[in-house]
């Protein structure tokens, strides 16, 4: 293996939990709903994946348990935010906070402690593919996950009847529901969803990214894939694209500081937020864009007025 | 039109004593309404005649407070828009219930039930619009269409459907004459398919060429049903209008004082493309009078307003002078300043900031007209609070405003305390020109009365006072003055004692400088 493979591998890892956690926050703001609390739901996720590995020894079963983390977690999001019609944008911070510090709690015994990481599953044939063959078909398990789910997302939204509910919701609630669409019933899916992917990301970094229990272990991620929903337009294979892009920058702090190159990290750590703001700019300029891929309801509370 | 004539006996919609109260206001009174197969029925009524409100129970928007609605001969609840659609009403809304963000076909793909596959509702989309005669490209984004071709879909979603009744919500207040031209022929089509057509209106002169039959609205109560085509425009207007004139009380003194408030040949561009431009307006108040503008909706009087407070400026200086000053180009604070006070027509967030309380929203508005009394600390512009909550006091006291505890948020009032709290705000400083739109929208009867009868008083003790409003009955009651304005022209000023209801309705129908119709107007009378 090259050194160029292994960077490439690196980036391979960094990038999945980005996509996963923006994927599903994708589909909660096509929903019409901010989800500020995907740190928060990631690292729940990661640190019941960690726990339920440490319990089964299977990190399948911290799999599920860290999906589950995170779907839990975003369902008291969503019950304060669409059944008490709480502010998001405050529910959302409040969920990370919480969450960051629930994990410390659940996870302070673990601290230390070695884990087991996710086996790759080599996909016969594909895998021996040169260079590719190892990067893309022998991988674990939350990878295939991922990219699975990048376009099962893209067709459901654009070519299924709920997916289209989903985007008339963010487009317009009102309108929705006078159409007699369920809008809070959908939007809890969507936020669930959302819950579960972030969760999901999570089990990656304990499981697969490194496989341990370290406080804080998301690292911001969380907020990355915030920032990649929004500069990502909310197009799903634009989340891939710029997961990977993302998860290279992120990757390359490191790799420059081993080849002492003289790049201070702390650009490299603020280079997707930069990113997310320009292409906040061009697509505030074309107005255009702006309407058909926004969600226009984004962010607002709704309550049906009957 | 021969299944028209077979089931004339039994209507296919039939609405008996039908109610519907907000608290204690009864928007629908009693409502009797039937619905022959095959016509088009036309309901006619003033803005605030409770037409709105009476189709939106029809389509289960609304749950009536009492009445009975029939289907067919059958006694129906319609709970909810899809009951309604099930039943065969479909609805084509004033303001569409469109998302811009997706195609057309999405957007009809939602209104229908899961059984037709997505792609085909492109399909079938394309060729009920080719039948009808509806224009339309399935795969355009809503964002990227005019008005007419919004409301084109929205009337392909509901012929989707294959609806019995379609119920069209003032269709053309949105149209050029020519896509109103074409949404009849598509009209008289659906009308020799043996369906039927509930068209909502106040044009009358539409509804004379298009309409079968017409029941006319006014005040929640049916006012007539007739066949239009029988009827003059004046005998329909006077049903719309009311025939019951009630006494004008002499709002103004008899001496005419200084004038006030002056618009001299007022021109103003349009902003958006459905905003109404103003053509050479001159109007003169003098002190002691109040001058009432009506018109129907959107035909001028918010942009009239706007260009008078000074929320937008106009290029002339001298087109507007408040107290013998020209202020065409001056902002709305140098025209408190000069002694006006103005009342937007909408409530919440443009006269008042819901969220805030009703002390915050005074000092809001008059901050610099008020700043010696509210304001001190020099330039630090602190807020004297203690000042504030009792000019809030006085106001409150004075309008009778009933709220729940001594200075709770705008946005916990009612709309008629809180509209009189607005009004309160400017009258308490006895302003020497207060500019009003729309008054008592929406306003219990209580609560308008009370404003109106504070209008007067004001131009009794010497103010000008210029009314922008759309209910007659109000007009009648407050003006000295009357003018109307049409498609941003404004007509000449008449004395409200010489001008009949018909007239006005008849320049409000956009009549004006149609000498005969006036005249049989005045024949009718």
């Amino acid at each position: 293996m090259g050194i160029i493979e292994a960077i490439l591998l690196t980036v391979v890892t960094a990038a999945t939990p980005l996509v996963l956690a923006a994927i599903g926050e994708l589909v909660t703001e096509r929903a019409g709903v901010l989800n500020l609390g995907v740190e928060g739901m990631m690292i729940m996720g990661a640190v019941l994946a960690f726990v339920a590995t440490q319990a089964t020894g299977s990190p399948y079963v911290g799999i599920l348990a860290g999906i589950g983390g995170g779907a839990l977690f975003s369902l008291l999001f969503g019950f304060l935010t669409l059944t008490l019609v709480a502010n998001q944008v405050a529910t959302g911070l409040a969920l990370t906070i919480l969450g960051l510090g629930i994990s410390g709690q659940i996870g302070e015994a673990y601290v230390g402690m070695s884990g087991t990481k996710l086996p790759p599953i080599a996909i016969p044939g594909l895998s021996e593919i040169p260079y590719l063959g190892p990067l893309l078909f022998k991988q674990d398990l939350i990878f295939y996950i991922s990219i699975a789910l990048v376009i099962g997302v893209n067709w459901f939204l654009f070519k299924t009847r709920a997916g289209l509910k989903i985007r008339a919701i963010g487009d317009n609630h009102g309108s929705a529901h006078a159409l007699g669409i369920g809008v809070i019933r959908t939007r809890y899916l969507a936020v669930l969803f959302g819950g579960a992917c972030a969760g999901l990301a999570g089990a990656q970094l304990s499981l697969v990214y490194t496989p341990q229990w370290v406080e804080n272990m998301s690292a911001g991620r969380g907020w990355i894939a915030l920032a990649l929903v929004v500069f990502a337009s909310w197009r799903p294979w634009r989340v891939l694209a710029g997961g990977y892009l993302f998860g290279a920058v992120s990757i390359s702090q490191l790799h420059a500081q081993a080849l002492g190159l003289g790049i201070p990290s702390q650009f490299l750590s603020a280079l997707p937020y930069v990113a997310t703001v320009v292409v906040l700019v061009l697509i505030s300029h074309n107005r255009r864009m702006t309407l058909i891929n926004t969600p226009a309801s984004l962010g607002k509370p709704f309550v049906p007025d009957r | 039109m021969s299944v028209a004539g077979a089931s004339a006996e039994r209507p296919l919609l039939a609405v008996r004593n039908l109610t519907k109260l907000f608290g204690t206001f009864a928007a629908c009174n009693g409502i009797d309404l039937d619905i022959q197969p095959g016509e088009i029925h036309a309901l006619l009524g003033e803005n605030g005649a409770g037409k709105s409100t009476l189709v939106k129970m029809l389509f289960g928007v609304l749950a009536p407070t009492s009445g009975q609605i029939s289907w067919r001969g059958e006694a129906v609840s319609i709970a909810s828009p899809s009951a309604a659609r099930k039943l065969g009403i479909g609805m084509v809304f004033q303001h569409f219930s469109l998302f811009e963000a997706l195609t057309v076909a999405e957007n009809i793909a939602l209104s229908l039930d899961g059984t037709i596959p997505l792609a085909r509702v492109a399909e079938r989309a394309a060729e009920l619009s080719r039948a009808y005669g509806l224009p339309l490209d399935p795969k355009a984004h809503v964002a990227d269409l005019s008005v007419g071709e919004r409301q084109r879909i929205e009337i392909v979603r509901a012929l989707l459907q294959n609806p019995q009744l379609i119920i069209l919500d003032e269709p053309t207040s949105v149209l050029t004459p020519q896509e109103a031209d074409r949404l009849f022929e598509t009209l008289f089509k659906l009308r020799a398919e043996g369906r039927s057509v509930l068209y909502i209106s106040h044009r009358l002169e539409e509804v004379q060429r298009i309409c079968d039959r017409a029941t006319v609205l006014r005040h929640g109560k049916v006012t007539g049903a007739c066949d239009p085509k029988k009827e003059t425009a004046a005998s329909l207007a006077r049903m719309m209008v009311g025939a019951d004139v009630p006494h004008v009380s002499a709002a103004g003194t008899s001496t005419k004082g200084d004038v006030l408030l002056e618009a001299r040949h007022l021109d103003m561009p349009a902003r958006t493309p459905f905003a109404v431009s103003l053509k050479d307006v001159s109007l003169k108040v003098h002190a002691g009078e109040v001058l009432a503008i009506a018109g129907v909706a959107g035909n001028g009087q918010s942009e009239l307003f706007d260009a008078l407070s000074g929320e937008y400026t106009v290029a002339d200086q001298n087109a507007v002078l408040i107290r013998q000053r020209p202020v065409g180009q001056q902002g709305i604070t140098a025209r408190r300043l000069l002694g006006a006070g103005f009342v937007p027509e909408e409530r919440h967030g443009h006269a008042a900031v819901t969220g805030m309380s009703l002390s915050d929203n005074l000092v809001l508005a008059r901050n610099q007209s008020d700043r010696k009394a509210f304001l001190g600390g020099g330039v630090l512009g602190i807020i004297k609070y203690v000042a504030v909550r009792l000019a809030s006091r006085r106001i409150s006291e004075a309008m009778d405003v009933r709220k729940s505890g001594d200075d709770p948020t705008a946005g916990s009032l009612s709309g008629g305390n809180l509209q009189k709290y607005i009004v309160g705000r400017e009258l308490d400083r006895q302003p020497a020109v207060l500019i009003v739109n729309q008054p008592t929208w929406g306003v219990d009867a209580g609560a308008a009365s009370r404003i109106r009868q504070a209008l007067v008083d004001l131009a009794k003790s010497g103010s000008a006072v210029l009314v922008i409003s759309q209910d007659l009955d109000e007009i009648f009651e407050v003006a000295t003055e009357v003018a109307v304005i049409s498609e941003g022209r404004l007509s000449d000023i008449y004395p409200a004692s010489a001008l009949s209801r018909e007239k006005i309705g008849l320049l409000m129908g956009g009549l004006q400088g149609q000498p005969e119709a006036l005249t049989e107007a005045a024949h009718a009378h």
